[in-house]
């Protein structure tokens, strides 16, 4: 049912000098300590990274029940800075694609999509063989999302111990590993437009739309690098 | 409502709000071909989100980072891509250094 080798080797992606495991740690751990504050038991901290899974949402969860947002609020802002990953998904799934693979790999698997995850795998998917590679895609994510539910749960009990000047510390790791990994795939015209071009429009919208400026950022600067790209015939 | 009930049902709107954009491309995905423009256009807005996503973290974070400098937070992005760099796309050396210049330069 599922190629033991080929998911072993998405497994073994958290070993190794590009380890997502280090940078997923910190932010969980903080997150973890986070949810304690924002009064969270610690059986709810752990269901919030299994089910969830994407920190961004997840943090945006955490304040807006601190300033007593209503469920609806939440809902929304959590679809807004989580829609990324529904572009994300598009721009990975077609890769992963094999006709003799079940359909149901994918509709579970999708659930295990994230930055992390996802630069992994867009890094490491021309390795594989394209019968197997959702085989590979599953071993990424149950590795980075068991260390990610685990690691929420260590934050959470470790959440007495961690002042602000170690939280401080764990926050930035998490931005530092995904632009370091942005940068390493920045290998062609129209990626590197994307990338810089989010970069910068993305703080700019930010002033104008608090809610909206990922989706506009993404949306203006994704299209110039596409059409930029075309342009040049990459 | 009690606050835990509150809890419970903003974990279940987070996780759908989540779940609703990866599922949702996982269809899309059946439909779209590898080869396809629509595929290399997907691709750029995925990259270009992302990398909003990221400018936000460290230009208006949220959460405690906000309570760092702007400027430190910079210049330790700034060195951690030339260790990145410098040691050949090594991500664990910059990843832990980042966390260690942050402290440092906060407390000088």
């Amino acid at each position: 049912m599922i190629n033991l080798k080929v998911f072993l080797t998405g497994l073994q992606s958290l070993k190794g000098s590009k380890s997502p495991a280090i940078p997923l740690a910190a932010c969980f751990i903080a997150l973890g300590a986070l949810l304690k504050d924002a009064g969270f038991n610690l059986q709810q901290s752990t269901a919030s990274s299994l089910f969830t899974y994407a920190l961004p949402g997840q943090l945006v969860m955490a304040e807006s029940l601190l300033v007593g947002a209503s469920i609806i609020n939440i809902f929304i802002a959590v679809w807004l800075v989580n829609f990324r990953l529904y572009p994300m998904t598009v721009s990975l799934f077609p890769l992963l694609e094999h006709k003799a693979q079940p359909k149901w790999k994918y509709y579970l698997s999708c659930h295990f999509l994230a930055v992390t995850s996802w630069l992994i795998a867009k890094d490491g998917y021309q390795k594989i063989d394209k019968k197997h590679r959702i085989d590979f895609w599953i071993g990424i994510g149950m590795g980075t999302w068991s260390t990610a539910i685990l690691m929420t749960l260590l934050g959470y009990l470790s959440a007495d111990y961690l002042n602000k000047d170690m939280l401080i510390g764990l926050a930035i790791v998490n931005p530092v590993y995904f632009f370091c990994m942005m940068i390493g795939a920045m290998k062609n015209l129209s990626i590197s437009i994307a990338v810089v071009g989010g970069t910068i429009l993305g703080p700019v919208i930010y002033l104008v739309s608090t809610e909206w400026a990922l989706l506009f950022a993404g949306l203006i600067a994704g299209t110039a690098a596409f059409l930029l790209g075309e342009k040049s015939g990459k | 409502m009690e606050s835990n009930q509150i809890i419970i049902l903003a974990i279940i709107a987070t996780s759908l709000a989540t779940f609703i954009s990866r599922f949702m491309g996982a269809i899309t995905s059946k439909k779209v071909s590898v080869k396809s423009k629509l595929f290399q256009w997907f691709n750029c807005v995925a990259y270009s989100t992302l990398a909003a996503l990221l400018g936000r973290m460290i230009i208006f974070p949220a959460g405690v980072l906000a309570d760092s400098e702007l400027i430190i937070r910079i210049v330790v992005l700034i060195i951690c891509i030339i260790i990145f760099i410098l040691t050949k796309k090594n991500l664990v050396i910059p990843t832990i250094f980042s966390a260690i210049f942050l402290s440092l330069l906060t407390n000088l």
